[in-house]
């Protein structure tokens, strides 16, 4: 830019010589110069200002609509991280040896009705009992109209039941989440799950407890959500529970019987394998228990477990094992076995007339309660007493089962030396099946102690020593005779070498005083395969009688013995067991090669 | 120099702010894919479930065993036996394997006249 000179010399020059003053010329230059300067500084100044005006606008403007957001927006946590894993499951799942689903839960949804919201209600309660029958219309109505703000109306809905629910359109009932506890295979090891039923209930959730059976005994160790994810694993073999049940079922109707109970257990781990009882009952729809006459009628009642019975011979092996123990006798020992023998006002019996005599082997091939009796008499009452009382006879079974502790055996009040006698044949002493094959296990792992478990056990129990390893053996060997020529010949199983024990005991009334006639509980222990005994089998009837033949035959070598015979037949391939026998030669073999 | 170093600070405030604002919007979005992540998690367990219920309760024993006389027939099962045990030493040798070419003779010869 050029600048303008304050006296520039052509107007100074003529000012000069017009006489003027030129210093005139130089001051109204320099206003107009100060004029131009004012001029240019007001209009940058304007200009900041707008700038400034504008940049503050804006800067309200953001913060007045950061707030105008924020208030308008939902609130929501700052969150740190995201969640950890959610609790996978309200309740474990149970599962047998192999893994197999006993009980698991299941999503569903239950259905609660808030009268205040209804539109029709006359309409919805005729609605909702056409989807479920079951329901009552008139009193669906009252509770609909009536001043009721909240009811259920189902606990547990199908999906098709809540579509359908959900197509009456009536906004006043509402669905909530439930959990559902399925028992997916039905009746099978109904006694050993028990059961479950709902605890506290909201309307988001209900808990699920365990009402019997493991269930209600791990209740705690289920519901823990520390460890939901883990399944419970029993015992029980799936496949073999239902071989088991099936045959027992089989054989229940086969043999008249009112009832029956079998127990199936490895001898060296305790582990039970398979318990069934019957009658049985569906633990998805487990049935209320009896308000009257006796429990043990009742489907929910565990003959296995809970029921104790005098089971009568099958407990003479423990006598004679005791009777080994103590050097008493031998197998070969012959004993006084002419009868009746006369015991004060008593008298014991044979079953049948058994001569004069017979050795200890005898006395247990042919289940004679005198022979028994005698070597209970040489044997004393405190010494059999003690003995009894370490095979875990007196006090209930420690199985996982909250039942188990039902199953209390009972004892004579006063143990004189008629008690002695009549308990060492099984009579006067009732005990549940299981304390009969945990018994039979001892005897058959050589000795030691087996407490019944439901629980997988990795390794064998080594329990405290009971009888000595020379006396089992000697009454094991004994075991085998009873199968082999005695009362259990019909328990022979093709391939398998068995030893076991008859038991047939007359029930005693329950009003006292006596026993019946023509009631009797058979039952039949045994334990397979004999020479490396691993699993002991219990198989128990109430009140079978057998009537193929000419006359009712109620005795465990009829009744009992071909139920268990048949339950190892089919049992003993599904363990892995090999049979011992030259294979049939198959009739044509082709050979391929593709 | 001091404008330089007014430019340069400026700049870095502007570099780390930019690099914060993005920082904490991949945290929120990972956040929210996790809880996508965690929800479609649960929803397959509660699915999985429902499958292994149904698996066993297809495949309970007493159905199986319905299925197996029914298909009787075709199938043929019957409960495991004592005697369908075998032994080692009831298995042959692999027997030797064909010559190919051997075959085709065969075959060709079998479709002459």
């Amino acid at each position: 830019m050029i600048r303008k000179p304050l006296r520039p010399l052509a107007s100074i020059l003529r000012a000069r010589e017009a006489g003027e003053n030129p210093d005139e010329i130089e001051r109204e230059n320099i206003r107009a110069r100060h004029e131009e300067m004012r001029d240019d500084a007001r209009l940058r100044a304007e200009s900041r200002l707008l700038i400034l005006t504008v940049l503050f606008l804006f800067g309200f403007g953001v913060i007045g609509g950061r707030m105008g957001v924020l208030a308008q927006s939902e609130p929501s946590e700052p969150r740190a991280d995201a969640a950890g894993a959610e609790i996978i499951a309200q309740r474990a799942d149970i599962v047998d040896r192999q893994g197999r689903i006993l009980a698991t839960n299941f999503e569903t949804h239950s259905l609660y009705a808030q009268p205040r919201q209804m539109v029709e209600p006359e309409r919805t309660a005729e609605a909702l009992v056409e989807i479920f029958p079951d329901l009552d219309v008139k009193r669906l109505k009252k509770d609909f109209t009536g001043k009721r703000k909240f009811l259920w109306v189902k606990k547990q809905l199908s999906p098709e039941q809540r579509q359908a629910v959900h197509d009456i359109g009536e906004p006043g009932l509402l669905f909530g989440p439930r959990e559902m506890r399925l028992y997916p295979n039905g009746r099978l090891a109904a006694h050993v799950l028990g059961g479950s039923s709902f605890g506290r209930e909201g309307v988001h959730a209900a808990e699920v407890i365990g009402v019997a059976g493991v269930e209600k005994y791990f209740d705690n160790r289920l519901r823990d959500p520390a460890e939901g994810h883990q399944p419970l694993t029993l015992s029980l073999d799936l496949s073999v529970q239902s071989a088991m049940e099936r045959v027992l079922k089989g054989g229940m109707v086969l043999m008249n019987a009112k009832g029956a109970a079998a127990v199936l257990m490895d001898v060296h781990t305790g582990e039970v394998i398979a318990l069934a009882s019957l009658p049985d009952f569906d633990p998805n729809e487990r049935p209320n228990p009896l308000v009257k006459g006796n429990p043990a009628d009742s489907p929910l009642f565990n003959r296995a477990v809970q029921g104790v019975y005098e089971l009568g011979s099958v407990f003479k092996p423990f006598t004679v094992a005791q009777a080994l123990e103590l050097n008493l006798v031998n197998p070969t020992t012959e004993l006084d076995t002419k009868g009746p023998m006369r015991w004060g006002k008593y008298k014991i019996r044979d079953y049948r007339d058994n001569g004069p005599s017979l050795s200890v082997t005898d006395v247990l091939v042919k289940s004679s309660n005198i022979g028994t009796a005698r070597m209970a008499l040489m044997i004393g009452a405190p010494r059999q007493k003690q003995f009894l009382e370490r095979f875990g006879f007196f006090k209930p079974t420690s199985l996982e089962i909250v039942e188990a502790t039902g199953g209390a055996p009972l004892l004579p009040s006063k143990w004189s030396e008629l008690s002695t006698m009549t308990i060492s044949y099984g009579h006067g002493l009732s005990l549940s099946p299981l304390h009969i094959a945990a018994g039979f296990a001892t005897l058959a792992n050589g000795g030691h102690l087996v407490k019944p478990t439901l629980l997988r056990v990795p390794r064998h129990q080594q329990g405290p020593r009971v009888v000595s390893e020379r006396a089992a053996e000697k009454t094991m060997k004994m075991m085998r005779e009873v199968v082999a020529q005695g009362t259990a010949t019909m328990a022979r199983v093709e391939g398998y070498e068995i030893a076991g024990k008859t038991g047939t005991a007359d029930k005693p009334k329950p009003s006292g005083g006596g026993y019946y006639k023509d009631k009797v509980i058979s039952t039949f222990a045994s334990v397979f395969p004999a020479n490396d005994p691993q699993y002991v089998l219990v198989v128990a009837l109430d009140e079978p009688v057998e009537t193929s033949g000419s006359e009712p035959r109620r005795t465990a070598g009829w009744t009992a013995v071909p139920v268990s015979s048949e339950i190892t037949r089919r049992v003993a391939p599904l363990l892995g067991l090999r049979p011992k026998i030259e294979r049939k030669e198959i009739e044509a073999i082709t050979l391929s090669a593709n | 120099m001091r404008s330089c170093y007014c430019f340069l600070s400026a700049v870095l405030v502007i570099a780390l702010a930019f690099w914060a604002y993005r920082e904490n919007y991949e945290t929120q979005a990972a956040q929210a894919r996790a809880i996508e992540v965690q929800q479609e998690i649960a929803t397959a367990r509660t699915r999985l479930r429902v499958l292994n219920a149904e698996w066993a309760y297809l495949n309970r024993p007493d159905r199986l065993r319905d299925l197996a006389e029914i298909n009787f027939d075709r199938l043929g099962l019957l409960t495991l036996q004592p005697h369908q045990f075998g032994k080692i030493s009831d298995v042959v040798y692999p027997l030797q394997p064909v010559q190919l070419t051997e075959s085709f003779d065969i075959m060709e010869r079998e479709q002459l006249p």
